[in-house]
């Protein structure tokens, strides 16, 4: 009986604590700097161009290839009258976020500081009614980080 | 299933077969058993395990050595900074890399840290399939959470860290590390004595666990059996002690065992395991200095001679091995895990055999199995 009491004691104690639960659609809980989310890439604003090369070195280490990578010339290329010193750039990028493990070995092989883990919520919230939708295109990759909403991340 | 003529009655009795899971909510994943009962006695269990086979050993030789860390999650999910000390040990060893000493004691911290994770899990799950459903769930995912939100905030992820390296560390922890660490070692104190009050001496959980189950330490060391399951039948085998790896022969700890092996032993095991795991955290953090966490001169693609190695450490479970053949090149020649919850797991028959068909679940859910380790 003893016992009995005792872990009635600690559900009436549970009662007065502040509750840790949230609700979670309306509030979500702040996210840490280093949250690895998705990989996005990140976008020069100085140059008004992705930092990507398309130099390949992600998706050659990603375990699960789920990168693809296409590379071209840069018109913006000083050689081409522009004022980049970027002579390739990238030219078409697909991540199937269905296939990512979220390992970060991208953002640590990558030579030129151009792609980052996704660290806000939209990041997570990815649900889409077809698994086909979770391919993203260079254009949802940058997109995050070229409006400004990627908040100071860690390079590792 | 044989037919025989009851001794009372003047009409054949058929042992009954029943068939639990491989979805059933209180066998822990995708767990099959068929017990064979006669009345409300157990007479047989036929344990079916591989609905959680993903090929992970012949998968993690087509993986170099750092992507293979990812991989090694994926199997404990439970205990990930244990499963990937192993393999990454494994590794260190083969290239002959030597770690730094701050990347050691962080590391020995995160998997302190993991084994009081993994343990609270084992008491939500255990006091649900014992009876005492949802408030002893809520209350260890409560601090559960405390720890994780701590990974996270280390590592970025809350569940697939990723975060050792062959050598290291793949980047160093926040600013605030050790305040955070003593703020969650101090919800985590409350947390145990929560769960200490709810379960420990309760009366109805004592009925529930006390002399079920028990296996003698003969049997245990016979089928495999390690880690609390084990020690609770009072052998004093910890990895930690026995074979000091990281930096534990530095460290003041005691190994906690038990006498009979029962289930509720089991339990108290685990629970004593957290409070020294609490204490093993609290001497790192003294020890913790700044310095590097990588070796000075890492190659951009680690490889290793060739050559085999067999790395065990203790993980919350038991020993988690690695067995890692590499023929030089930079990914594994042939890698085999120990895993601890499956040699555990053999020795359920022996536990289950003339229980109660309701002590079956409790049997189960005191070994602590995670499917994803005994499937791999
Ligand atoms: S993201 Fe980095 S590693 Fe990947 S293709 Fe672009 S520049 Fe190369
Ligand atoms: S995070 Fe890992 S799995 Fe995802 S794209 Fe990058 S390397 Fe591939």
């Amino acid at each position: 009986m003893k016992g009995l009491l005792k872990s009635m004691g600690v559900t009436l104690s549970a009662f007065t604590r502040k509750p840790v639960t949230r609700e979670y659609p309306e509030t979500h809980k702040q996210l840490p700097e280093r949250d690895r989310a998705f990989p996005i890439l990140l976008w020069d604003h100085g140059m008004n161009e992705p930092f990507c090369t398309g130099c390949h070195a992600c998706e050659r280490a990603c375990p699960v290839e789920c990168m693809t990578v296409l590379m071209k010339d840069n018109p913006n290329h000083k050689s081409q009258g522009g004022e980049s010193s970027r002579r390739k750039i990238i030219d078409k990028f697909w991540i199937d976020y269905g296939r990512c493990m979220r390992c970060n070995i991208c953002v640590e092989v990558c030579n030129f500081d151009a792609i980052a883990m996704n660290n806000t919520w939209q990041g997570h919230e990815k649900s889409v009614y077809d698994r086909s939708d979770l391919v993203q295109e260079l254009p949802q990759l940058l997109a995050v980080h070229r409006s400004g909403e990627l908040k100071p991340w860690v390079v590792p | 299933m044989a037919t025989q003529v009851h001794p009372d009655h003047e009409f054949d009795v058929q042992d009954l077969m029943i068939n639990m899971g491989p979805q059933h909510p209180s066998t822990h994943g995708v767990f099959r058993m068929v017990l064979v009962v006669d009345g409300e006695i157990v007479r047989d269990v036929v344990p079916y395990i591989g609905y959680m086979h993903r090929g992970g050993e012949k998968l993690a030789e087509t993986m170099d050595y750092r992507q293979g860390i990812g991989w090694m999650d994926r199997t404990e999910y439970l205990a990930q900074f244990n499963a990937e000390l192993s393999y990454v040990m494994a590794v260190e060893a083969l290239a002959e890399l030597q770690v730094p000493d701050r990347a050691q004691w962080i590391r020995m911290i995160l998997c302190e840290l993991n084994r009081i994770l993994s343990h609270f899990m084992f008491t939500g799950a255990f006091g649900t399939d014992v009876g005492v459903f949802g408030t002893a769930f809520t209350y260890s995912f409560r601090e559960r959470e405390v720890i994780q939100d701590l990974f996270e905030e280390i590592t970025g992820d809350r569940m697939m860290y990723a975060y050792f390296r062959p050598g290291g560390l793949a980047w160093e922890v926040p600013d605030n590390f050790v305040p955070r660490v003593r703020e969650v070692l101090k919800s985590v104190r409350q947390g145990i004595k929560d769960m200490n009050g709810l379960l420990t001496d309760n009366e109805v959980f004592r009925a529930r666990t006390v002399g079920v189950g028990a296996i003698s330490a003969a049997d245990a060391t016979d089928w495999g059996c390690t880690g609390p399951v084990l020690r609770s039948t009072g052998v004093p085998l910890d990895l930690r002690r026995t074979e000091p790896y990281l930096k534990y022969d530095e460290i003041d700890f005691d190994v906690i065992t038990g006498t009979t092996g029962d289930v509720f032993e089991r339990f108290t095991c685990r629970i004593g395991e957290m409070w020294e795991s609490i204490r093993i955290v609290e001497q790192c953090l003294e020890r913790l200095e700044p310095g590097p966490i990588m070796p000075d001169r890492m190659p951009r693609m680690l490889r290793t001679p060739p050559g085999e190695i067999y790395m065990r450490t203790e993980a919350p479970r038991g020993e988690y091995g690695i067995y890692l053949v590499s023929k030089g090149g930079n990914r594994p020649h042939r890698l085999k895990i120990r895993s601890s919850c499956f040699a555990n797991l053999q020795a359920l028959r022996d536990m289950t055999i003339g229980s109660y068909v309701a002590d079956a679940v409790v049997i189960l859910g005191s070994l602590d199995i995670v499917l994803g380790e005994v499937d791999r």
